[in-house]
């Protein structure tokens, strides 16, 4: 209504006189600004559009491309393989490695997540309380997950060695005979979990951490006045307000595990016998990993994990916009 | 009633110093992978076998950082390089986007927020292989620039952002930004926003620095077999090569760290900032 009823050049004068005149005071519902000001905003988002077509859109384009195409070493460089639609999903489909990846997957992601979140929690809990020096050892908490990530597989990789490693010698103390962590089929997938549990931690504790901080502290003293123990306290306060953060942290993290990568390419290379395959190795594997490249197919398992973490990803993106609403 | 405050007050002191202690215990065993790596990296060759292994390093060597020194610098260089070349292309992208989503809002800029956000979810192992494609048909796979800019994949989503909500602070009367014209919207830009924003510069740059010296996908699909590797694939040969030597692997994982751990140390309140705003990290 008010938008019809404004005068047409009121905005062009502004404009010309810049500063000088205060904006008249609107009601319209849109707020709508110079042209000028469109520009010069544009032309500072530039950059970052011209990027994201260039090295996030493009890439992803030429993923889509070549899980639609018959691909072999020769078009690659020279770029004409023949179309081929659907063919390359397919053969991943009915590669009977497909369902033990698939597995894998989903075991990691839940497992790594389940002890992340549980851990992440039960320490943010623990150093939310006052006590000395407990700012310096949450801060030392951060650093696995600073570490970069060849560093702690490496690690990892030594301390899990069948002959050598520190954690056998250790079970030895304690009469458990050698286990071969990441030579037998049966412990490579638990290996790599143990590491990359260690590496989660330290998120889900900041995160969670920050969630309990904004919890007010009168709710616990009335808590207590009620005669709450502590585990009622944790269970009727603590939990059900931190849903939300809970809520955030478990999807990212989610979105996060799915594409792990390093630490299981590092420690097993997906073995033995594929026993530690998930849908990012092989699809590494597929790609890169033999003397015969199979880029198809490879970017058809790619792209199937592009679209589970794009699925969760906005799940997240929604319930986060959700939470900052109300 | 004194009487009672004081022992009430020793009481807790008591409690606390349990706590203290839990605290200690639970920090050590959360760190001891970090300790074993720093434990082999000083163990003798011979010992290396050994079983049990030695908890402490009695026969210390520094063998391990003799390698580093002879046969890692060049890695340990180019890493340096990238991760510096990543920073600079990280902030030149995202800060003026930052600046125009936070302040200049206009028409659209929603729908490149949220694609920056979608952008975070992509596996690096996808974008590795479109980059691949792309690289060898340009002929940039093993070289510097191509890697610092797919590195800086890792990083410019997160560093738009910190810029954005850093900039969402600055107060509008300093800006004036409702009526500007292109060129004093970039002179303000420059001399007012940027260097008010010099914290979410730093927290910027270090998580951009440090994601691209730990980065290892990018590395080793575009950079790999190449004449500039990064330190990444230099500890990753030496697993690779099936090597005995753990003191070298170890000890070039100890340098590989010290960017983590000088910015832990001196820069910690960034990173606690960095990790809670954007909730990013793969």
């Amino acid at each position: 209504m008010n938008r019809t009823t404004r005068p047409p050049d009121r905005r062009p004068v502004r404009d010309r006189n810049g500063a000088a005149t205060p904006p008249p005071a609107r009601t319209a519902p849109r707020r709508r600004r110079p042209t000028s000001q469109q520009w010069a905003a544009w032309a500072f988002l530039a950059p970052v559009t011209l990027y994201l077509a260039l090295f996030y859109a493009y890439p992803l384009y030429r993923n889509v491309d070549l899980s639609l195409r018959d691909y072999t070493v020769r078009s690659f460089v020279q770029g004409n393989a023949p179309f081929t639609g659907l063919e390359n999903y397919e053969t991943v489909f009915q590669d009977p490695a497909f369902r033990p990846a698939l597995t894998h997957t989903i075991v990691f992601t839940a497992v790594c997540l389940f002890f992340q979140y549980a851990i992440g929690l039960a320490l943010a809990v623990f150093f939310n309380q006052h006590f000395r020096l407990s700012a310096t050892l949450r801060a030392l908490f951060l650093v696995p997950w600073l570490l970069p990530l060849i560093v702690s597989a490496s690690t990892w990789s030594w301390m899990l060695n069948s002959d050598s490693g520190v954690v056998n010698a250790a079970l030895h103390t304690v009469g458990i005979g050698p286990v071969n962590w990441l030579t037998a089929p049966s412990w490579s997938l638990t290996s790599v979990i143990i590491a990359n549990i260690w590496i989660g931690v330290p998120f889900n504790l900041v995160v969670l951490y920050s969630g309990l901080q904004s919890i007010p502290r009168s709710l616990y003293e009335a808590a207590a006045l009620d005669g709450a123990n502590a585990w009622q306290r944790f269970r009727c306060v603590t939990f059900p307000l931190l849903r939300p953060v809970s809520a955030v942290t478990l999807l990212l993290g989610l979105v996060y595990t799915l594409k792990v990568f390093d630490i299981i390419w590092i420690m097993t290379k997906g073995g033995p016998a594929d026993s530690s395959t998930t849908f990012a190795t092989w699809s590494y594997r597929l790609g890169f990993g033999n003397l015969l490249p199979a880029f198809g197919p490879g970017a058809a398992v790619g792209n199937l994990l592009v679209v589970a973490a794009l699925v969760f990803g906005l799940v997240y993106l929604r319930l986060q916009r959700k939470q900052a609403l109300t | 009633m004194n009487a009672m405050n004081a022992r009430n007050d020793m009481k807790r002191r008591n409690r606390t110093w349990w706590k203290t202690a839990t605290g200690l215990l639970l920090t050590a065993v959360m760190l001891f992978p970090v300790y074993w790596m720093l434990n082999v990296s000083f163990t003798r060759d011979q010992d290396m076998r050994k079983s049990p292994p030695d908890w402490f390093p009695v026969h210390s060597t520094l063998d391990g950082y003799r390698t580093v020194l002879d046969q890692q610098m060049p890695y340990l260089a180019t890493s340096l390089v990238i991760g510096l070349g990543t920073v600079v292309l990280t902030v030149a992208v995202a800060a003026p986007a930052g600046y125009a989503l936070a302040k200049l809002r206009p028409r659209g800029g929603g729908v490149i927020g949220f694609l920056l956000l979608v952008a975070q979810m992509i596996p690096g192992i996808i974008m590795a292989m479109g980059f691949y494609a792309i690289y060898l048909q340009l002929g940039l796979l093993q070289s510097v620039p191509g890697l610092i800019v797919a590195d800086s994949t890792l990083a410019v989503p997160f560093a738009v952002l910190i810029f954005t909500a850093f900039m969402s602070g600055i107060p509008r009367e300093l800006i004036q930004a409702a009526q500007m014209d292109g060129a004093r919207a970039l002179r303000t830009f420059w001399s007012v926003v940027l260097p008010m924003s010099r914290n979410a510069v730093v927290t910027v740059s270090l998580f951009a620095f440090l994601w691209s010296w730990s980065d290892f996908v990018f590395a080793s699909t575009l950079a790999g077999g190449g004449a500039h590797e990064p330190v990444t694939l230099g500890i990753y040969h030496y697993i690779g090569n099936n090597n005995q030597e753990w003191n070298a692997i170890m000890a070039t994982a100890v340098v590989a760290s010290l960017p983590a751990t000088v910015i832990l140390v001196l820069a910690q309140r960034y990173v606690a900032a960095g990790v809670t705003a954007g909730a990013v990290k793969d």
